[in-house]
């Protein structure tokens, strides 16, 4: 019984292949596609000479809507309260003074860093990470954990970084 | 098992064969038809479509959103019935909004939806919609896409002709379908006649934040109140319901509810019975019924029993209620855009019945009454009628407006729209559906301002329109181009079971103010965790809470140790992301409940009641970061006697 059945089947097929084939075709791309989006694309990383974290460039002011900022000498103390407010409930989650956590340590960011770069880092992270050659590195350092979109306004990023000024 | 399996295939293959070779002379036949069709649906990836079509999930209790013209499902928006996916209705947030006088009801038959309005148009802030079943109406937010409101109707049994709004959602209107005992108390169930009331609620809409209220509950005679529309421009002030079963049958209702040539459309003056109980009309009953409100801020819902409700009777506000006869158990109660003429269309006839609101009035002014039920009185037929659709099709259910003299009507008999004019009652189109349609719905159909683009017509039954899946198929609706002289059949989509009405919007008044994330500092739920600093376990005697936090890709915290077995663990978790369309997820191993799902900056909360002793993961359940395989924990469960401490931590 069951070889009759099977042919049967085979017969059909053959009858449906003689019929134009386009339904075997269509098949055909189907299983194409699919098979691609199993498949992973691995790129390999150029190594940098220094980690991305601890290389300093002072002239990169990075992509985003902080084009030039200008820091007074003094630390403004009463920023820099505010600015740890937003930094405990934003961004503690991934940055821990002191030691690297999820991402680096916001210490000493404005002697690697200029402060416009870290300002478009927190405002425009999505296009810091695929655009800015440093912010890339980065991402690839800390183990592909994207910077986080927090929707800091401007005035509360700028506080933020008053607040690291005093770490 | 095999045998079957082959014949199946050996069938499926026969099949193939002839819808094959058949097929190929079909498409090209009229293929330059279908692809000027193609082109009017089609959305190009990345772009969006024109409109929203909130799409009633009929017995699944949910709202669908589609897009329109290209018929693409976006959400479905649990209202009535619990939804895993999104938690509703298993998290401890959102357990309340199931609440009813008959305790947790997880599911209902969902019916009418209908969009807020304001001046008589669309003003996109609110969906209502109305449980069938165990009566409820819900109010869906749209800068959440998201049921904030739901308010159980007492008295009332079979909640169907509602959930449609005044014109400036003074009222959002519940009429009951099924009369009943009011107040419900054990009787003889062949003493209806008489004896049943049916109850129509009119819900007042706070102008400010859209809450809900019963202002009064109008007691009528024990009729069916199938379905109902809202005067508009001069017959602002007052609502129309259809009625059937004016026999008062108690049993077999297909053959005793139609015996009389005439049931009735029931006019209700809503202002002058608004006025009499703002001057201390009406009767407080003593009743039972929640009333559930979701909080956008602390995310939780509450739900809160009610004790009492104003009733009116009609006869104490005299000029208030009048039936105008209607031929032939009228189903649909449909008012056009300037509020002129009210169809009513009976099922069981093959004419449509127009009335005429100036008539009414002078009909009544004049006294031209033909007797009266139950002391209401009845207009008579020829002094209300406007004109007749004559045999325009088998078995007429509702009717949609173009806002350009046009009116649109579904036949599900004869399974067909038919497009006929206002005022000359001449029929100028009809295009068969596939099939057996009932509801039809032009954006904006049911306001002073239609946008009569397109009608979308929702069919009872799909058969062969589809691949076959078993016994069970799927709903449908077909999108036709009504802006032409003639309808053009555009597009077959699928939707979810069963859609009855819908109410369309163009995008634009809506997308504006759709919301992308909750925001953090608003967040007031009583267990948040907005900063990381916060993060803790407590034990208060067998209960244990957990305040988490999740971010790209990580809970906080995520070992945990010192949970016994016999504890009640509650997981409260708050996703700190502020950017769109990050959502995580949650769960652990072996919870009676469902996953959480939480929007950036939102807090939820879920039970675990662990039984077995070991060590068990819990993780992320959506994907959200090219690390989300690594965001996962662990909770270190002991036996019951043992004394282990709570410990929690993070990279430690």
């Amino acid at each position: 019984m069951k070889i009759v059945f099977k042919s049967m089947v085979l017969l059909f097929s053959l009858l449906l292949v003689s019929c134009g084939g386009k339904e075997e075709k269509k098949k055909e791309g189907f299983s194409v596609k699919r098979q691609k989006t199993i498949e992973k694309v691995v790129e390999t990383p150029a190594v940098p000479e220094t980690k991305a974290s601890e290389r300093v460039d002072l002239s990169n002011k990075g992509i985003g809507p902080v084009t030039s900022l200008e820091i007074g000498n003094a630390i403004d103390e009463a920023m820099a309260v505010k600015g740890k407010e937003v930094f405990d409930q934003m961004c503690m989650a991934c940055h821990r003074v002191g030691k690297k956590f999820i991402g680096p340590a916001p210490n000493g960011i404005l002697e690697r860093r200029t402060p416009e770069w870290a300002m478009n880092m927190i405002l425009n992270p999505d296009q810091m990470v695929k655009e800015d050659p440093l912010a890339k590195d980065l991402l690839m350092e800390f183990n592909g954990s994207p910077m986080a979109n927090q929707g800091l306004t401007e005035e509360q990023a700028r506080a933020v970084l008053e607040y690291f000024r005093t770490l | 098992m095999k045998k079957i399996s082959y014949s199946m295939l050996s069938l499926l293959g026969l099949a193939i064969i002839f819808t094959s070779c058949g097929d190929q002379g079909k498409s090209s036949s009229n293929g330059a038809l279908s692809s000027s069709a193609a082109e009017k649906v089609y959305v190009a990836p990345g772009e969006h479509d024109d409109y929203y079509a909130f799409i009633s999930g009929g017995f699944s209790g949910q709202l669908s959103v589609y897009g329109l013209p290209s018929g693409r499902l976006f959400k479905v928006i649990p209202v009535f019935s619990q939804d895993a996916e999104k938690a509703y209705g298993y998290n401890e947030e959102t357990k309340p909004m199931l609440n009813t006088s008959f305790g947790f009801v997880p599911w209902d038959d969902s019916h009418h939806p209908d969009i807020s309005q304001t001046n008589g148009e669309l003003d996109g802030r609110f969906v209502f919609i109305n449980g069938n079943n165990t009566p409820r109406i819900a109010k869906i937010d749209l800068t959440t896409f998201e049921t904030t409101e739901i308010i159980e109707v007492p008295n009332s049994a079979g909640n169907h002709s509602s959930s449609f709004v005044t014109e400036n959602t003074e009222y959002v209107v519940a009429g009951t379908r099924f009369s009943v005992p009011v107040p419900q108390r054990d009787m003889p169930i062949n003493e209806y006649k008489g004896n049943f009331k049916g109850v129509l609620s009119f819900i007042s809409v706070d102008p400010e934040d859209g809450g809900m209220d019963i202002k009064f509950q109008l007691i009528m005679p024990g009729f069916d109140y199938d379905l109902s529309h809202p005067g508009r421009g001069a017959s602002h002030g007052w609502f129309f319901f259809t009625t059937y079963n004016t026999e008062e049958a108690s049993t077999l209702l297909e053959v005793n509810a139609s015996q009389n040539d005439k049931d009735f459309i029931a006019a209700v003056n809503w202002k002058k019975i608004e006025e009499y109980v703002n001057n201390g009309g009406g009767t407080i009953m003593p009743t039972n019924y929640a009333h559930n409100v979701y909080d956008e801020h602390t995310h939780t819902a509450t739900s809160t029993m009610k004790k009492e409700v104003l009733v009116v009777d009609p006869l104490k506000v005299p000029g208030a209620v009048y039936f105008l006869p209607t031929p032939k158990s009228p189903h649909g109660c449909d008012v056009d855009p300037s509020g002129e003429y009210i169809v009513g269309n009976g099922k069981l006839s093959a004419n449509l019945t127009v009335h005429s609101f100036t008539k009414m009035l002078d009909a009544i002014e004049n006294k031209k009454f033909d007797g009266e039920a139950y002391g209401i009185p009845i207009l008579k037929f020829e002094d209300v009628l406007a004109g007749t659709v004559n045999q325009a099709g088998l078995g007429p259910l509702h009717t949609e407006f173009d806002g350009q003299g046009n009116a649109y009507t579904t036949f599900f008999i004869s399974s067909e729209v038919v497009k006929w004019k206002l005022k000359t009652w001449e029929v100028v189109d009809r295009q068969s559906t596939y099939y057996s349609v009932g509801h039809l719905m032009i954006p904006g159909g049911n306001s002073r301002k239609p946008f009569g683009k397109y009608a979308l017509a929702m069919n009872k039954i799909t058969k062969d329109r589809y691949l076959p899946t078993g016994p069970e198929v799927t709903q449908s609706a077909q999108l036709f181009d009504i802006s032409g002289e003639k309808m053009e059949l555009l597009l077959d989509f699928p939707t979810i079971g069963e859609p009855h009405y819908a109410a369309g919007i163009p995008a634009d008044l809506i997308k504006p103010n759709s919301k992308k994330i909750y925001s953090l500092t608003e967040n007031k739920h009583k267990y948040a965790t907005t900063s990381d600093a916060d993060v803790r376990v407590e034990r208060n005697g067998k209960e244990v809470h957990i305040y988490m936090t999740m971010i790209r890709s990580h809970f906080n915290p995520d070992n945990i140790e010192g949970v016994k077995v016999g504890d009640k663990v509650y997981f409260h978790v708050t996703n700190l992301e502020q950017d769109y369309d990050v959502p995580h997820g949650v769960s652990v191993i072996g919870a009676n409940t469902s996953e959480l799902l939480i929007m950036p900056g939102q807090t939820e909360s879920f039970v675990w009641e662990p039984k077995q002793v070991g060590v068990w993961p819990f993780y992320c359940t959506d994907f959200c970061s090219a690390l989300h395989q690594e965001m996962q924990g662990y909770v270190r469960v002991s036996p019951a006697d043992s004394d282990i401490d709570l410990s929690w931590s993070l990279g430690e």
